[in-house]
């Protein structure tokens, strides 16, 4: 099975400090991936290139069965192609109701004049309510975005996240301020959304990877210092030096 | 969630369209052409002036309130949309003239001769000979009226795409929509740039083919065709802000980055609503200028582009009737102010004359609104119908409302 | 030429009471060819008087302007009023007769009077023969010149010797010897030789069959933009070879004057609404002589095509036009890399002034991301400033520099005030700072006029800095400007001492990379923020005097500039003084340069520049100098 995302050999500067060095990156379309690092690994600039945010000094990312580069493609194009993004930060539009946020992100055309033709539709309305209830949002429905708590803005977003069905979840530290249950609860979520997909978990937390179960990469100045099992990587040495040992 | 027919899920555009319908009903009846003659007809042209401003101010309001671009050059539509109808007015009616003064001679003039001596009618006071090209379609209203879209639409389109193209955006964007305007202006200034210089085009309120129609009549015309324009692109701009497009533009407004990982093409929508609403605002120059009478580049100064974000602001952006009252309140308020005929106030040692202090007080007073009443005029609306505020915490954070809050982000 | 010369001999006429024995001597031995003078004989005796002295040459003035008469057989002077001896200048009466010499004879002695002033001992006359010989000379007056080259004051040598050259080109009648004069001038921008090749180089028009004997500067073709078409049918219709073209007008008060029953020429009238018809009717009553004949399109055509048209030089001499053109491109070459130098001045003035007036725009929004519209009014504020102060101090100078800290002082205070009350209320929110900063400038410029009135008012600059530093013909620039230009360098230096010298610099830029890490290292950004605003405010002061040193001050000052400054700041880049130097130089030179393609059309020119910015934005949409870092990605 050939890989979904296939990043090779990016590198990037911001004025002459490399965030990225000669970095090299791939993912199966159905697989649950940490990535973790210190501060300043480079974890974020990561993320931005794959998304478009960022463009890489050299370096190649290679999307799909037909090896699209995605280089030359805008944000929008990216996540219309399949890739979905969480923030660390939950941004969510909070002028508008739960309903219209998670309508806004259901997967349908994208461009101005489609949009402007949607109507919501009773299968529409049926997704909606669907995703709000799994994200338990249900009564929260009518409500403006800005009147939820920080919790259930995180628990929106994902919703959000779960309407544009993307092939590759990138998940920048979902445990960030959440309560005890709340993760467990995370947790779950992002497992049971492997088995469809491929996710990205970029996380600094150790307890919370260990709970993920599944294969690490760990960063280190911009660059892949190991792969494998969470056990496996914390007993590397140069892991423990870098990154454990402090 | 059940589905409600538009006009249902939006009562302030049927209260609108009925107030509208009172208000021209009631102008109709007040006028001298058609009514008791309470209104003079400089008075009912007034009012019909008054509601082109208020289209203009709803277009605004799409492009400020609900996309989240402070466009300082929207007036720049709507003197093009002017010029474009006025072109032919002039044309029209120099050739009228024209040809019955040549009629007078015992041979009958040529088609040229009739052309030349429009030309030299319509540009002897620029000292051109010549028919400037942009006046090909002069002599066709139904050209004219199709450029009156095309020319602000056009316009609105390649500016648009290349400024969003480059993600420019915010003050920036701002400073360059004002630069737009300006440079228009001093294009239309020159003599040669075939639109008469200063003196811009004159004589509009005269209709060709309208002779025998009075100006009172026209005037009430005008009042109907500016309260229908009003009525048609307001309910046009409610629609397109009700639903998922609404949506989306709100959400471009309050975080676009945000709107570009949802996968929609921000600059695509960006440009749908910059161009409509140029169009929108085109038409209500259109219509604005035959009741005005005289269209010059001072017009498009950027000064009255500011001056109708003034308006929004102070009528409540974000909110298409709180743009459409802003706009009439404040340009009627203005008028009375410094037409004169406000009373004085005599204060101990200093005698407040209104024309001379009408421009201090509307500058403080927008400072005081943007200040304390972000909502407007509006804001009075929403709080007689008990909408409340969502609950926030703390100062704003990002540029708009609707951005996140101190307190929220730091939770 | 002696007209110019009269008033330098008159001041010394009446020094002539001596009498001057040698100018006796001649006038006795030749008074029969005073009386009788012939141009061909004339010459020595002239030379003969010039020899004598003063009153020689106070003579020969009078002779020349018909003023000298004869009593008794002396010589004597006619004034308005009275005469005097020639020779010993005492009071003379009795009936003198006029000589009235023919032109001839006034040219040779004129040339001899030129002569000898050129020669004259006062370096103060040669230098005034020498002036009147280059407004207007002939080539007596070089001839007289080729005689006196010899001076020894370098100066009017050189003078005498480049004048020399300049006559050559003009009079001499060896074309080798002004091929050579010109070669010698070459590359020169002086005025004066520019003059002196213009007449060379005049042409006149011609239309002939074939060519003609003649010096022909070029041959023009028919439609070209050189030679329109109704150029060229006038021309041949100004020779005589074709009718006078009639025009449109003439043909159709000719037609209506031969109306008949409703017809002409049997046309209907009703059907001459028609170029053709009208022309058919005109032709069938040239036939019946009703009408003068006149060209028809088809005659006009064919007498075109017949005639050749050229271009000819009224001096004959091939050579000297071809040395007089090669001469005048080096000139246009050399004058053009001039007035680019001298562009570039203007263009460095200008873009001191756009310096000036964005540099606090600039430091306001690279610090709090905020747009200041009343950015203008400040600047109008300090030139008001500068008017009043101007009123109440008389000395120019004086009340220049009390004005100049006075403006900063009242719109750093307007600064402050304005960030107190409004600006600090809108953190955060730019585009409604940019809408309430416009309500304070809308309320600021009605004050200004309630205040000071709708006129302009003058803010005079001291005498020392009125005149201008002036190279040569071409590059000049005015004090003025050279001073704003200083001004400029001086705050440019001020500020970048600010910045990188003070605490108050390392604050700022501590709170401009990093508002929340500043203060939590106890940097109050709030303070910060009010004194860079009050200092970007301040400056805008400073900048309201230097441009209304040069403008008018009106309420609407600001305005004129305000456009300019945002567009300096936004091409210059945000949050750089360098970038902001680099929009002003970028701005304000190319400002020169649109302009300079056309003159004319200032309007024009604002326009490209603005239409040149928006593009520019597009591709640098950052700035020139843009901010970097991870920060400016975000």
């Amino acid at each position: 099975m050939s890989a979904l995302l296939e990043v090779s050999g990016i590198t990037k500067s911001f004025d002459g400090f490399k965030a990225i060095n000669n970095l090299s990156f791939s993912i199966d379309a159905v697989e649950l991936r940490a990535v973790i690092g210190p501060n300043g690994a480079g974890k974020t600039t990561f993320m931005d290139i794959v998304t478009g945010k960022t463009r890489p000094d050299a370096g190649e990312v290679l999307w799909g069965e037909g090896s699209r580069s995605l280089l030359k493609m805008n944000e929008a194009q990216i996540a219309r192609a399949g890739i979905g993004r969480k923030f660390q930060r939950p941004t969510v539009f909070e002028d508008q109701t739960v309903a219209e946020n998670l309508t806004m992100a259901l997967r349908a055309d994208r461009s101005p004049f489609a949009v402007l033709r949607w109507r919501p539709s009773r299968g529409s309305q049926a997704r909606v309510e669907d995703l709000a209830s799994e994200v338990g949002l249900a009564a929260q429905l009518a409500r403006k975005a800005g009147e939820l708590s920080h919790g259930q803005k995180q628990w929106l977003e994902i919703g959000m996240l779960l309407a544009q069905e993307p092939r590759l979840l990138l998940v920048d530290e979902p445990a960030a301020g959440m309560t005890l249950a709340e993760r467990e609860q995370t947790t779950t979520l992002l497992c049971r959304l492997a088995e469809t997909r491929a996710v990205v978990v970029v996380e600094h937390d150790m307890d919370f990877v260990r709970r993920l179960n599944c294969k690490v990469t760990v960063l280190h100045q911009g660059a892949v210092l190991a792969e494998g099992s969470l056990d496996h990587v914390t007993r590397n040495p140069d892991v423990i030096d870098v990154y454990l040992g402090r | 969630m059940t589905r409600k027919p538009f006009i249902l899920q939006n009562p302030s555009v049927l209260i609108v369209l009925a107030v509208l319908a009172v208000f021209t009903a009631a102008v109709t009846a007040g006028s001298a052409a058609y009514g008791s003659g309470v209104i003079p007809t400089s008075m009912v042209k007034v009012l019909g002036k008054t509601l082109c401003l208020a289209l203009a101010a709803v277009a605004m309001d799409l492009v400020w309130g609900y996309l989240g671009i402070l466009s300082l050059g929207q007036m720049a539509f709507f003197a093009l949309g002017g010029y474009m109808i006025g072109q032919w007015l002039m044309y029209a009616r120099t050739e009228t003239i024209v040809a019955a003064s040549l009629a007078q001679n015992p041979i009958p003039a040529t088609p040229q001769e009739l052309q030349d001596a429009v030309t030299n009618q319509i540009f002897g006071v620029v000292g051109s000979a010549d028919l400037p090209l942009v006046w090909s379609f002069a002599h066709s209203l139904t050209l004219q009226m199709i450029l009156i879209l095309l020319v602000p639409g056009l316009l609105a389109l390649v500016f648009g795409w290349l400024a969003f193209r480059s993600r420019v955006n915010g003050v920036y964007l701002s400073i360059l929509t004002q630069a737009m305007t300006l440079a228009l202006a001093l294009w239309l200034f020159q003599n040669d740039s075939g639109f008469r210089g200063n003196n811009g085009l004159s004589g509009l309120q005269n209709i060709p083919g309208l002779d025998h129609v009075s100006q009172a009549t026209l005037s009430v015309w005008f009042l109907w065709a500016s309260a229908a324009a009003l009525a048609l692109f307001y309910v046009l701009a409610a629609w397109l802000v009700s639903g998922k497009f609404g949506s989306v533009v709100r959400a471009i407004r309050d975080d676009e980055t945000r709107v570009r990982f949802l996968g929609y093409p921000v600059e695509g929508f960006k440009l749908v609503v910059f161009t409509l609403a140029a169009m929108i605002t085109a038409i209500a120059g259109a219509l604005y200028y035959p009741q005005a009478g005289i269209i010059n580049p001072a017009e498009l100064m950027p000064i009255a582009s500011i001056y109708l974000a003034v308006w929004v602001a102070i009528g409540g952006r974000g909110r298409l009737y709180g743009a459409a009252i802003g706009a009439v309140v404040v340009s009627l308020l203005s008028s009375w102010f410094t037409g004169g005929r406000a009373p004085s106030i005599n204060l101990p040692g200093y005698v407040v004359n209104w024309v001379d202090w009408w421009q201090v007080a509307l500058g403080l007073t927008f400072v005081l609104v943007t200040l304390f009443a972000p909502k407007g005029i509006a804001g009075i609306f929403d709080w007689l119908g008990g909408v409340l505020p969502p609950r926030r915490q703390g100062r704003d954070l990002g540029p708009n409302d609707g951005a996140f809050q101190e307190a929220e982000a730091k939770a | 030429m002696i007209r110019l010369l009269a008033p330098l001999f008159a001041l010394f006429l009446p020094l002539a009471a001596l009498a001057n024995p040698a100018l006796e001597a001649v006038i006795a031995e030749n008074i029969d060819q005073i009386e009788q003078p012939s141009r061909r004989t004339v010459e020595p005796l002239v030379a003969q008087i010039a020899a004598t002295g003063p009153e020689g040459i106070a003579l020969l003035q009078a002779w020349a302007d018909r003023r000298l008469g004869l009593v008794d057989g002396r010589a004597v002077i006619l004034n308005a009023d009275s005469m005097t001896d020639a020779v010993t200048g005492a009071p003379v009466t009795g009936e003198a007769r006029s000589l009235r010499p023919n032109s001839g004879v006034r040219g040779v002695i004129e040339a001899a009077l030129a002569g000898s002033a050129l020669s004259d001992p006062d370096p103060r006359r040669r230098a005034a023969a020498l002036d009147s010989l280059s407004r207007g000379a002939d080539a007596e007056g070089l001839a007289a010149l080729r005689a006196a080259l010899d001076d020894p004051d370098p100066v009017l040598a050189a003078r005498k010797a480049r004048l020399e050259r300049l006559l050559t080109i003009q009079f001499d009648t060896d074309s080798a010897a002004r091929v050579a004069a010109i070669e010698g001038l070459a590359g020169d921008v002086g005025l004066d030789f520019r003059a002196a090749l213009n007449p060379l180089l005049a042409t006149r028009r011609l239309a002939a069959t074939e060519e003609p004997q003649a010096n022909i500067a070029r041959e023009l073709s028919v439609g070209s933009d050189a030679l329109p078409r109704e150029a060229a049918v006038a021309l041949l219709a100004q020779q005589g070879v074709l009718q006078p073209p009639l025009t449109r007008a003439e043909q159709r008060s000719r037609l209506a004057a031969n109306i008949v029953d409703g017809r002409v020429a049997g046309i209907p009238v009703t059907q001459l609404d028609d170029q053709a018809m009208r022309d058919r009717a005109y032709d069938t009553l040239e036939t019946q002589g009703a009408v003068p004949p006149a060209a028809t399109e088809a005659e006009a055509e064919a007498t075109l095509a017949t005639y050749r048209f050229f271009e000819t030089y009224a001096e004959p001499d091939p050579a000297v036009t071809d040395a007089a053109k090669a001469a005048q491109i080096r000139a246009q070459v050399r004058l053009g890399a001039m007035q680019g130098i001298d562009l570039g001045l203007d263009a460095l003035s200008l873009a001191s002034i756009y310096f000036l007036a964005a540099i606090g725009l600039a430091i306001t929004f690279g610090v709090m991301r905020v747009i200041n519209m009343a950015h203008g009014e400040f600047i109008m504020m300090g030139a008001y400033t500068g008017y009043t102060v101007q009123t109440v101090i008389a000395d120019r100078t004086l009340s220049l520099v009390i004005a100049l800290p006075l403006a900063f002082v009242v719109t750093f205070l307007a600064g402050v005030v304005l960030y107190r009350l409004v600006i600090r209320h809108l953190a955060h929110r730019p585009l409604e700072t940019l809408l309430a900063t416009f309500g304070v400038s809308i309320a600021l410029q009605q004050l200004a006029k309630n205040i000071f009135g709708t006129q302009a008012r003058p803010l005079t600059a001291p005498a020392w800095l009125e005149g201008s530093i002036t190279i040569n013909d071409v590059i000049g620039i005015s004090s003025i400007r050279v001073a704003i230009f200083v001004l400029a360098l001086l705050f440019l230096a001020l500020f970048l001492f600010i910045m990188k010298r003070t605490r108050l610099g390392l604050e700022v830029r501590a709170v401009t990379q990093n508002p929340g890490m500043a203060a939590s290292m106890g940097i109050n950004p709030d303070r910060i923020a009010m004194m860079t605003f009050g200092l970007g405010s301040g400056i805008a002061g400073i900048a309201g005097i230097a441009i209304g040193l040069f403008a008018q001050v009106t309420s609407e000052l600001g305005q004129n500039y305000i456009v300019q400054s945002f567009m300096t700041v936004v091409v210059g880049g945000v949050g750089n003084i360098w970038g902001t130097l680099a929009g002003a130089t970028l701005i304000g030179g190319l400002s020169k340069v649109i302009e300079s393609l056309n003159p004319s059309n200032t309007l024009a020119a604002q326009t490209f520049m603005i239409l040149f910015i928006i593009t520019f934005i597009q591709f640098r949409p950052r700035g020139i100098i843009p901010q970097r870092g991870r920060a400016a990605e975000a």
